[in-house]
């Protein structure tokens, strides 16, 4: 079979489809980890939980699946990306996973008793569910701008020289919280949509911090890119059409490099702009008690710094602290250009079907959870 | 050097929480099948009862399938977790199906499970139909995914080594999806999940039956159970997955492991009923044969061969042999890769470089191998034959059981009864027997897989991350002390929901009467 695009052209395709991937997961799945991580604080008695809960709880199960896709495409399209990362980032893996885990048992089991300790157990589950992973994964994600410790051997085989503590420094945890601030102002996005009462005046409360957090925090690690002096470079000649083998073509450490991309094509910085202009509108929609223009202010906001992290770093994937030759990036990762051109026609199909689908799931629960519905709804949990 | 407690760690991992997550799924593949037929009845019949029967059965159902959900995203990320090099040596082939199982099959299952307990009030009936059929479908689908990347570490087809890039990747995916042993791994697997939910079916209904309560749900309920547990156990022993067993060196290796059997016999081979394997003695004592019919099973004729473990150890020699050759040639590759005579000499020989990556094992350097090493190497092939020997017969034997108890039940519900009180008692006491049978099912076919991670192509030994012991074993407790609490918590709320019964629906409307029964206050049915 001959390929009708070239393994450049597929790779920067499967490179974008990462970040809509990442940023369809926070769009989505990101609400719901959101409001989880504001159950307790914006919903105070049983019933104003479960108008929490139930905001979610039809739709949250499809919003997963973004984060399990993402898992098995990264799997398909980037395997060196799957393999070290993952590998790479064991403890911290587990804890997301953990945290994870106890979100599908958290909605389904909490209703099953009227018992209100086994209730506040389960409230705690579902915010430690929401909480715990959007820490992590901003705190991977200020890792992999950093650099990962990491070196391939000769038969490509990974060897990490980190420990789980050493994930966690002054910039990492400020893009865990950033992430942790994003995602809230997702969740209260979302929640100002389905939820009134006093559930609405406290999430709109807590969103307020969250957008001025997002705002702040963004511009601090912004800074903190600029000048600590993380970054790296390209390093000599890289055939974008190259076999996919790390050690083909090397990369240095540069200080400062991850602002290269944005005075080689200006258009980019749109990216950071959005990531700023979303919370400022989540936070007028919040003032003006517009509830459609915080949730596109959320959406905003998720698209502007996910978008920003990804466009500092391209071509760069996964950049290694200790062995900048090894690093990974969108030329030397990937899967076969065979195997990228079968996947895409798979995408191409079938996203659109999901796409369709889950609009109408959407619709079918359009509408703010009624304290009436919550109390009479057999369904509701 | 290779960490061999690294290993086993991650494959003692690796098998917890692949059994653990196979505990919920047989019930989800099986059950939303069931649903769908019930709730069509209803659909057909329009008669409420019918429609309270697919509701109570689909809350059993829900509290399973949030657990199969959510140790379902273990399994995803661990390939990645504690199988790095093995994700980076067949990501390319093996990455594939998980991606498409995502975008095909859980993003069907997931969206629609939620309405399928949401929109009891918001869809048509038929609406409502279509919401349970596309859980079913999406779940199936899953199995479908999951058994094509299975079935290509039994048998992978469709790919070759790359020495640029040092992994496999994909010559010819339509081999890879059309496998001939991922569709029998499928139908097999499917089957058994149906089996799994009929008995658990018919076993909570035989209990309603003992009880004297919930007659009427627990009678309809026992017929759906009786002709879908009919069919499906047999189809799942017949078409159980020994067929795809004479395809390859491995698969021939299980074959001759579940038989016990370690000389190659006269076409065509007895099968063996009773016997004591040992792989220290390289023997099977006190067998108990049946002439000819192990032959007509796994090779569909009276003349095929079925070969013996001594003979494919033999096999195994050549091919170490021959794939020192494609190492080296390799090895050469990686400093010079235009050198012509190792480009040669690596085509001629790369479809046994895995046997040389065996010798890994008991030395760095396959090169340096002496005779005595390969020998050790080549015996290395042979997985532990009185495990699968012996798991193979409870699986088989329970196999056989099943269609027994379907075809008795079947004859119960067709002449319409249902006081046998020993057979409601019967049906009880099978409740633990699929999940036995399944977890042994897979156990027969993972353990039958060794050495081989992928058949023939990277061994097992080499396909784990770099990790250490300690992170190994925080994660082993922590996932067993998680997946501990919430299989207490899963049972207590499933015997709890069967000891409340099935419950009359009075659909919810936005205009229904502003006090509702006080139960439903307290305890929200969902």
């Amino acid at each position: 079979m001959t390929i009708p695009l070239d393994y450049e052209t597929l790779r920067v395709i499967w490179w974008l489809l990462l970040g809509v991937l990442l940023i369809g997961f926070a769009l989505t799945d990101g609400f719901d980890l959101g409001s989880a991580a504001l159950l307790p604080f914006a919903g105070r008695t049983d019933e104003e939980r479960r108008m929490i809960i139930n905001s979610v709880g039809a739709t949250w199960e499809g919003n997963q699946v973004w984060f399990i896709l993402g898992g098995g495409a990264i799997f398909a399209a980037w395997p060196f990306v799957y393999a070290v990362s993952f590998s790479g980032f064991y403890l911290a893996m587990f804890l997301v996973l953990s945290a994870l885990i106890l979100r599908p048992v958290g909605f389904k089991y909490r209703s099953k008793k009227p018992d209100a300790r086994w209730r506040a157990g389960w409230d705690w589950a579902l915010f430690v569910g929401g909480l715990v992973p959007a820490l992590v994964f901003g705190v991977a994600v200020g890792n992999v701008l950093v650099g990962a410790p990491f070196r391939l051997d000769g038969d490509l085989r990974m060897f990490y020289e980190g420990s789980l503590l050493g994930l966690f420094t002054p910039f990492t945890l400020l893009t865990g919280l950033l992430s942790v601030a994003m995602l809230v102002l997702h969740g209260a996005g979302w929640l100002s949509l389905k939820t009134q009462g006093p559930v609405l005046q406290r999430v709109r409360l807590y969103g307020q911090g969250a957008a001025i957090l997002s705002i702040l925090l963004f511009a601090i690690g912004g800074l903190f890119v600029a000048w600590s002096g993380m970054g790296y470079r390209v390093d000599g000649v890289i055939d974008p059409n190259g076999p996919s083998n790390p050690h083909l073509g090397g990369a240095v450490a540069a200080a400062g490099a991850w602002l290269d991309n944005y005075a080689a094509h200006p258009w980019m910085l749109l990216a950071p702009i959005l990531g700023f202009v979303g919370p400022v509108l989540a936070l007028l929609g919040i003032r003006g008690q517009r509830d459609t223009l915080v949730f596109a202010g959320s959406s905003i906001a998720n698209v502007g710094i996910i978008s920003t992290v990804g466009l500092s770093m391209f071509p760069f994937i996964l950049p290694s602290s200790i062995d900048p030759g090894s690093s990974l990036t969108a030329w030397n990762a990937s899967s076969s250009h065979g195997t990228l051109f079968t996947m895409l026609i798979c995408t191409v199909i079938f996203l659109p079907i999901v796409l369709a689908y889950t609009a109408w799931a959407y619709k079918v629960m359009f509408g703010r959870v009624t304290d009436r519905e919550i109390r009479l709804n057999p369904d509701f949990y | 050097m290779i960490s061999m407690a690294v290993v086993e760690l991650s494959r003692l991992q690796f098998a917890l929480t692949a059994l653990y997550h196979f505990l919920f799924v047989p019930l989800t593949l099986g059950l939303s099948f069931m649903l769908v037929i019930m709730e069509s009845v209803y659909v057909m019949t329009d008669r409420p009862i019918w429609r309270d029967i697919t509701r109570f059965w689909g809350k059993l159902f829900g509290i399973n399938f949030v657990l199969g959900v959510a140790t379902g995203l273990t399994m995803e990320f661990e390939f990645g977790t504690n199988w790095a090099y093995y994700s980076h040596y067949v990501g390319d082939i093996f990455g594939a199906p998980l991606a498409i199982e995502g975008l095909m099959a859980f993003f069907l299952e997931a969206p629609f499970v939620g309405l399928m307990f949401f929109g009891w009030d918001r869809l048509s009936k038929r609406g409502h139909l279509l919401t349970t059929f596309m859980v079913a479908l999406g779940s199936n689908l899953s199995a479908l995914w999951i058994l094509v990347a299975n079935g290509w570490m039994q048998h992978p087809t469709g790919a070759t080594f790359n020495p640029q890039t040092m992994r496999m990747e994909v010559t010819d995916f339509m081999a890879v999806i059309f496998n001939p042993v991922a569709q029998a791994k499928f139908v097999h697997t499917v089957s058994a999940g149906y089996v799994c939910a009929s008995v658990f079916v018919l076993g909570v209904s035989a209990f309603y039956l003992l009880k004297g309560k919930h007659i009427a749900i627990a009678k309809r309920s026992f017929t759906v159970a009786a002709a879908f547990g009919l069919a499906a156990s047999l189809s799942v022993v017949v078409l159980g997955d020994e067929s795809g067993y004479a395809l390859t060196e491995n698969q021939k290796m299980k074959l001759a492991a579940i038989e016990g059997m370690w000389q190659t016999e006269p076409a065509p081979a007895g099968l063996t009923l009773f016997g004591l394997p040992s792989n220290s003695g390289r023997e099977t004592t006190h067998e108990i044969k049946v002439p000819y019919v192990l032959g007509l099973i796994s090779t569909r004729s009276l003349t095929g061969e079925v070969t013996g473990i001594n003979q494919l150890v033999d096999t195994a020699k050549v091919r170490i042999a021959a794939g020192i050759i494609a190492y080296d040639a390799v090895e050469t590759l990686k400093v010079d890769r235009n050198d012509l005579v190792a480009r040669e000499a690596f085509e001629r020989n790369k479809a046994d470089l895995g046997y040389a990556l065996l010798l890994k094992r008991f030395i760095a350097d396959p090169r340096q191998a002496d005779a005595a090493t390969i020998e050790k190497a080549a015996w290395s092939t042979v997985p532990n034959v009185p495990a699968i020997f012996w798991m193979f017969r409870i699986m088989a034997g329970l196999g056989f059981a099943f269609i027994a108890f379907f075809a008795t039940a079947f004859a119960f519900s067709s002449m319409r009864r249902f006081d046998a009180r020993w057979f409601l008692k019967l049906a009880l006491f099978m409740m633990p027997m699929p999940w036995i049978a399944i977890e042994v099912g897979w156990a027969v076919a993972e353990i039958g897989r060794q050495p081989w991670a992928v058949d023939g192509v990277l061994p097992t030994f080499l396909a784990a991350s770099s990790l250490t012991v300690p992170q190994l074993w925080t994660t082993i407790i922590g996932f067993t002390l998680l997946y501990g609490i919430l299989a207490v918590i899963e049972v207590k709320l499933m015997l709890a929901t069967i000891a409340k019964g099935p419950e009359r629906y009075v659909p919810w409307r936005p205009d229904s009467p502003a006090e509702p029964a006080p139960d439903f206050r307290a305890v929200p049915a969902e």
